[in-house]
């Protein structure tokens, strides 16, 4: 339990080391790409409804699945498709 | 190794993959790559997750197939003028999952020890939070409930008890864990009202700063179910994105000058304020015809755009007017304050998606401080940003909010509907100034005009 804390703490810092340096053009992408990463909580979803036994664990973790894909694969998709725009000027050229 | 040490191993890559993606988001030349690793990441936790032993595939395979249609369609579907909503609702997604994770754990094991029930707890908690709030941030971005702040007397106290009762449900969870199943549902059904109750006071102008706090509560949420199943990649991943969107609320209420609790319980925008110190002089008024010949001897000209020229779908013909001007040896830049648009950043998007090269994006700090050489500063949709009351006048409301100087400017274009004040309601005095030029009507005409004329010289 303390090494996850610990990790835990770790992580906060790491995370504003991360990303305090981010120019303010990409907050948008930086937003809904970490938005993206968010749905990790799939793992747990997947957890959840994969287990055989339970039928109300099998509901609400297929319910999970369903609602940590979309932010998953959304959030990514969405997140390419704002990418690709941003362009320099000799791309813009070609 | 079993295979145990090979899941686990990967869940390490995994979270080290989220971690170089960030980081090559901070960067335009490696943004789009560090998406597809981060998104490779993901692809790994997934995968290493289905090589579980025990687990059972076909309910799996109907969430994955579902979600996966509903997101990509989403994704490529939606405009990007739409974009904060579309990202609040991704982000409400992830913080119902993250609740029903919880759910389903204290389901399968109700007699968990202490850690896990805090565990459980806080992921149903700020999981349900994260969703109601998301939801109804997306219902007022996209306009389907009224995007003013909605007050109502004693709604401090109401939140208050609400915390207050919510909290208790929790100690009483923690410490009968066997019968608490009914104090669960009822905190489920507290947490998913306290989001509604938190997101409805918020003003459409200070959206930027409630959707970044989301987006840090889903990581946070994320955590919370990393606890609960004890998995080290949802701590990490979810502990990233919680700071990520902790900073970013950061940067929203500096550039706003107001406190995170200001814009959360103060429903700015409802103020209606007394006209301040009414400006003096009288507002002139210019043709574009006129605005065109300053155009064409201008030697550098700044476009400041707002969110009233994404409202007037103006973004593509701005553009043109900036390809032309470079084509005739002026200097073109796009001056973008941090809270320009409804979402941090969203009108850098709009911009890029209407061809401007990323290297004239600029700045506001930037560009404040080549201001008082720049000959012409055209402002487009934008009021309150450009508002030098920011800088002089104590009395006004936004007073010490850092602006985008264009009264620096040699001359000030102002492209308008009307002499109406912006959303906050505030007197600009910027109006008056003697270089400021006012360009009456829609943007999109008067930037087309613009547009027309500077070709036919």
């Amino acid at each position: 339990m303390i090494l996850l804390l610990f990790i835990f703490i770790l992580a906060i810092f790491l995370g504003f080391e991360l990303i305090s340096k981010v120019p303010s053009q990409l907050h948008t992408p930086l937003m809904s790409g970490s938005n993206a990463i968010s749905g990790i909580t799939i793992v747990g979803a997947l957890i959840a409804a994969g287990s055989e036994n339970d039928t109300v664990t099998i509901v609400l973790g297929t319910l999970a699945v369903v609602s940590a894909t979309i932010n998953v694969v959304g959030g990514y998709l969405v997140t390419d498709r704002m990418l690709a725009m941003f362009k320099k000027k000799e791309d813009l050229k070609k | 190794m079993d295979l145990t040490d090979i899941i686990n191993l990967t869940y390490v890559i995994a979270a080290v993959l989220f971690i170089f993606g960030l980081k090559m988001l901070g960067s335009q030349a490696t943004a789009r790559r560090g998406n597809a690793i981060s998104a490779l990441g993901m692809l790994m936790a997934v995968v290493a997750t289905l090589l579980t032993k025990g687990i059972a595939f076909q309910w799996i395979v109907v969430g994955l197939i579902v979600g996966a249609m509903a997101g990509a369609i989403a994704a490529y579907a939606v405009k990007m003028t739409a974009m904060p909503e579309m990202v609040g609702l991704f982000n409400g997604f992830g913080g119902l999952s993250s609740m029903l994770v919880g759910w389903a754990e204290y389901h399968l094991h109700p007699e968990s020890p202490t850690f896990t029930m805090i565990s459980i707890y806080l992921a149903v908690l700020i999981g349900g939070l994260t969703f109601s709030g998301s939801v109804v941030a997306y219902a007022k971005l996209a306009e389907k409930i009224t995007s003013r702040a909605v007050l109502f007397r004693g709604q401090q106290v109401v939140n208050a008890s609400l915390l207050l009762v919510i909290v208790l449900f929790g100690v009483l969870f923690i410490t009968f864990p066997e019968g608490a199943y009914t104090l669960l549902i009822v905190a489920i059904a507290l947490s998913l009202i306290l989001g509604v109750m938190a997101v409805i006071p918020i003003g459409g102008a200070d959206m930027p700063v409630v959707i970044s706090l989301l987006n840090s509560y889903s990581g946070l949420a994320a955590s919370a179910a990393g606890f609960v199943i004890l998995n080290n990649v949802l701590i990490v991943a979810g502990c990233l994105v919680g700071a990520s969107g902790l900073i970013l609320t950061n940067i929203m209420c500096k550039a706003m000058n107001r406190s995170l609790a200001n814009v959360l319980f103060s429903g700015f925008g409802t103020v209606v304020t007394k006209a301040l110190k009414s400006a003096k002089g009288e507002v002139k008024a210019m043709s574009p015809e006129d605005a065109s010949l300053v155009l064409e001897a201008a030697r550098s000209v700044v476009i400041v755009p707002g969110y009233g020229m994404a409202v007037a779908q103006a973004q593509h013909v701005v553009r043109e007017l900036g390809e032309l001007l470079e084509h005739n040896g002026t200097e073109v830049s796009y001056a973008i304050h941090p809270v320009a648009g409804r979402m941090p950043g969203h009108m850098n998007v709009l911009l890029a998606e209407a061809d401007v090269p990323y290297e004239q994006l600029v700045e506001m700090e930037a560009i404040n401080s080549v201001m008082p050489a720049v000959d012409v500063a055209i402002v487009i949709g934008a009021n309150d940003v450009v508002n030098p009351a920011a800088r002089e006048d104590e009395s006004s409301p936004i007073y010490g909010m850092p602006i985008i100087n264009v009264d620096q400017a040699r001359t000030v274009f102002i492209l308008k509907r009307s002499m109406a004040s912006g959303f906050a309601g505030i007197e600009n005095p910027l109006f008056y100034y003697d270089n400021a030029r006012m360009l009456f009507g829609d943007a999109k005409a008067t930037v087309q005009a613009l547009v027309n004329e500077l070709k036919s010289i």
